[in-house]
């Protein structure tokens, strides 16, 4: 199965260029058309299943607004505990 | 999402602490941002963020004092190496960088940027490159290319009348007291990579001491060039990349087996 990824967008910062959404290997990014940041731009979001945590979203994101999380690696843990 | 489930989670990725909370006032989509973004990374991963003076440009990043949680200086056009210089040769200890655009280093600073890799200053230049002056309205300039359409030129950049791009890197590359000068651009996750990078060489050659180093960035002006910031790259990779070649132009012997 593939790692488990999670991303957060500030809207605060999230200016709607959508470099994210063109860069997503897995194309789980889009814009929310029914919400609006305080600075007026539809904001990315995480639409579906399937991110990764690959980290490109945030590599490209002018803004620093992406906050990514992947899944712990449990196999790891295990084997450095053995 | 929640809470419990985030728990099991690894952060990978979060705003540099070198960035300030501020808002840019940035065009959605400019990479201006990510090499603020870059800057910031690089200054939180060699730990110089309480001893770090940056100098700002007068340009589009002339607000970049705002957006940095280090020390900042404004510099008048075109003289932010100047002011860089007097900095470092006060504070001598502290890592001075400069970040400028390509009207401020290429047009009005030319004279300020030869002299100060000449005297091999040890300082570091951020040197953003998107082949238009963006804050005046997207007026032709030094970098522009060749039948390249702007409000000063409407009928594309005529090299019988105003000549030819300036290529910064090559020539800075001549001077002896350069010790790190590269080109990158900023057009993709993998060039992006290697950019940081560079940024990260730049700021090692001024911490030994091997003379001055710039990095140049091809950039993106989704606004001035008129299109959206994504065809903004793809026009970078077509384009600019052809003109302005990315590569290494000058390194250090001591940078060149440095390990980041």
């Amino acid at each position: 199965m593939p790692i488990k990824g999670w991303i957060e967008v500030n809207d605060l910062y999230c200016k709607g260029c959508e470099l994210c959404v063109a860069a997503c290997p897995q194309n789980v990014l889009a814009l929310d058309l029914d919400q609006l940041t305080p600075k007026g731009y539809h904001p990315a979001r995480l639409i579906t299943a399937g991110c990764t945590g690959c980290n490109i979203c945030a590599i490209v994101c002018p803004d620093a607004a992406i906050t990514v999380y992947r899944e712990a690696r449990q196999k790891n843990k295990v084997a450095i505990n053995a | 999402m929640m809470l419990a489930e985030k728990q099991t989670m690894d952060l990978i990725y979060q705003r540099p602490e070198s960035l300030s909370d501020a808002i840019t006032h940035y065009c959605p989509g400019c990479t201006h941002g990510i090499a603020h973004r870059l800057v910031a990374e690089v200054i939180d991963e060699m730990g110089l963020r309480e001893k770090t003076i940056g100098v700002a440009p007068v340009g589009c990043s002339v607000f970049a004092y705002n957006y940095f949680n280090t020390d900042y200086v404004e510099a008048a056009h075109g003289r932010a190496p100047a002011m860089a210089t007097g900095i470092k040769r006060v504070l001598p200890d502290r890592t001075v960088y400069t970040y400028q655009g390509d009207g401020d280093l290429a047009s009005i600073g030319m004279a300020e940027i030869m002299h100060v890799a000449a005297r091999g200053e040890n300082i570091t230049v951020i040197f953003i490159n998107n082949a238009i002056y963006g804050m005046t309205g997207g007026q032709m300039a030094p970098t522009t290319l060749p039948g390249m359409r702007t409000t000063s030129s409407p009928n594309g950049r005529d090299v019988e009348l105003s000549g030819y791009p300036i290529r910064m890197s090559e020539m800075l590359a001549t001077m002896d007291g350069a010790g790190y000068i590269v080109r990158r651009s900023l057009h993709n996750p993998a060039n992006i990579r290697k950019a940081k990078k560079a940024i990260r060489l730049a700021f090692e050659t001024q911490e030994h001491g091997l003379g001055f180093s710039m990095v140049e960035l091809l950039s993106s002006c989704p606004t001035n060039w008129k299109v959206t910031p994504n065809e903004a790259l793809t026009f970078i990779a077509d384009h600019m990349v052809p003109v302005f070649p990315l590569d290494d132009f000058k390194v250090h012997p001591a940078i060149a087996n440095l390990k980041v």
